[in-house]
């Protein structure tokens, strides 16, 4: 049951009040750069959704018995960034293979996925909370969750902006996004109340 | 080579965060103080600096198929060396900035000018633009973090200046906190590439006013 309360909070947590994009700024790039269109923007949130929930899976036993037994503490950042990039590759050839069809849809987002901070970062903070095992892997995958709403979310409005805002020159393009997404970070705000005890 | 020509390009005309919008969660993420904005500017500079000299050095020896693999363990290797320095000597700076320094990994600027640069030119060049788009980074920071600061906490230069307080410059009922919350650092960064959006498309007299002011 204890098991159970801890993972919903860290869920909630992940999803809503710690969102990756919103609250903790990880991961920005592909949010800006994939969110014009919601079809892509939905692609890229479920190939971040599996990258994260596997590379939390992966990290987890790699850093906890190969690293820490050998006091190679030091090389995790290194360690972690060679795991997630083999990772990316590894599913991008078994996507091509198996999945030809998402493999297609996802397209050149797939490889960007390996300089996505969020996917890193992740990583890095079941470390320095030292999560266990499991809390790890639910971290991640809702934690990708969060990145999924909060682009989706996004991508709807930047659809409908594109067509009807009329806007100052100079705001015209990037400036007006980060507009958008400050006041979505403002509504996610709200969120920063909720806590289960 | 036109140091000049580079100078301009990286703090002006291809300023990796204005410009290029390179490297946002950074940018977003630590600009509430002063302090953290020159710590990390620095940081950047620095790893930025190497890693294109040492890429630029192996420019002709890296297989072009996993060069992007290649790049990262040298970024990797500088971004560790950095992290572990600012644990031992500044470690306050190493304290606020967090997951953010070993995340410079993952930094695009750092990624794009290895691919975009230093694999195509020689080492003086490449060097010399790490430096030169490092200082281009540091200066959008400095700038979002005086503005945050001031209009969120209503002081300046906080983390170095009056014992790590800041100058208080508004009372403090005044400052609104959204300011230093992540809504205010989109809302600046938004503000400050709309002002440089609109500069840069201005004629060309009026840019060296700009230059002049910043």
């Amino acid at each position: 049951m204890e098991l159970l309360t801890t993972l919903f909070s860290v869920s909630l947590g992940a999803i809503l009040v710690n969102n990756f994009i919103f609250a903790q700024f990880l991961g920005i790039c592909p949010f800006m750069g994939v969110s014009k269109k919601v079809d892509t923007a939905l692609g890229m949130g479920v190939a971040v959704i599996f990258v994260m929930g596997v590379a939390s899976a992966v990290c987890w036993p790699i850093n906890n018995y190969i690293l820490i037994p050998n006091k190679l503490v030091f090389m995790q950042t290194v360690t972690y960034i060679l795991v997630i990039a083999s990772l990316v590759q590894f599913v991008e050839m078994f996507l091509q293979k198996a999945v030809p069809t998402l493999y297609q849809a996802l397209g050149v987002y797939l490889p960007l996925i390996t300089t996505n901070c969020a996917v890193l970062g992740v990583v890095l903070q079941n470390t320095q909370n030292s999560y266990d095992f499991i809390t790890s892997v639910v971290y991640g995958i809702t934690g990708g969750i969060g990145f999924l709403i909060a682009i989706v979310l996004f991508a709807s409005v930047r659809e409908r902006l594109d067509v009807t805002m009329e806007c100052p020159k100079a705001f015209e393009g990037f400036p007006i996004a980060l507009i958008t997404a400050g006041l979505l970070a403002l509504a996610f705000m709200g969120f920063s109340g909720l806590k289960v005890v | 080579m036109n140091v000049k020509q580079q100078l301009k390009e990286g703090l002006i005309t291809q300023n990796p965060v204005t410009v290029q919008l390179l490297g946002m969660c950074s940018v977003l993420a630590i600009t509430t103080t002063l302090f953290n904005g020159i710590g990390m500017g620095l940081s950047v500079l620095v790893i930025l600096t190497l890693s294109n000299i040492f890429i630029s050095l192996l420019r002709n020896i890296i297989p072009s198929k996993v060069r992007i693999a290649c790049y990262i363990v040298v970024i990797a290797g500088f971004v560790t060396m950095v992290d572990l320095f600012l644990k031992a000597f500044v470690h306050a700076l190493s304290e606020s900035l967090g997951l953010f320094i070993p995340l410079i990994v993952v930094n695009c600027i750092i990624l794009g000018r290895a691919e975009g640069f230093s694999s195509k030119n020689g080492v003086a060049a490449s060097a010399l633009d790490g430096v030169f788009q490092g200082l281009g980074y540091t200066m959008v920071l400095v700038i979002m973090c005086i503005i945050r600061e001031f209009l969120g906490n209503g002081t300046f230069g906080g983390g170095i200046l009056n014992g790590g307080e800041g100058v208080r410059i508004l009372p403090e009922s005044i400052p609104a906190l959204g300011m230093i919350l992540p809504v205010g650092g989109f809302l600046t960064l938004a503000c400050v590439i709309a002002a440089m959006q609109y500069f840069l498309s201005k004629p060309k007299k009026t840019e060296k006013k700009e230059e002049v002011a910043k």
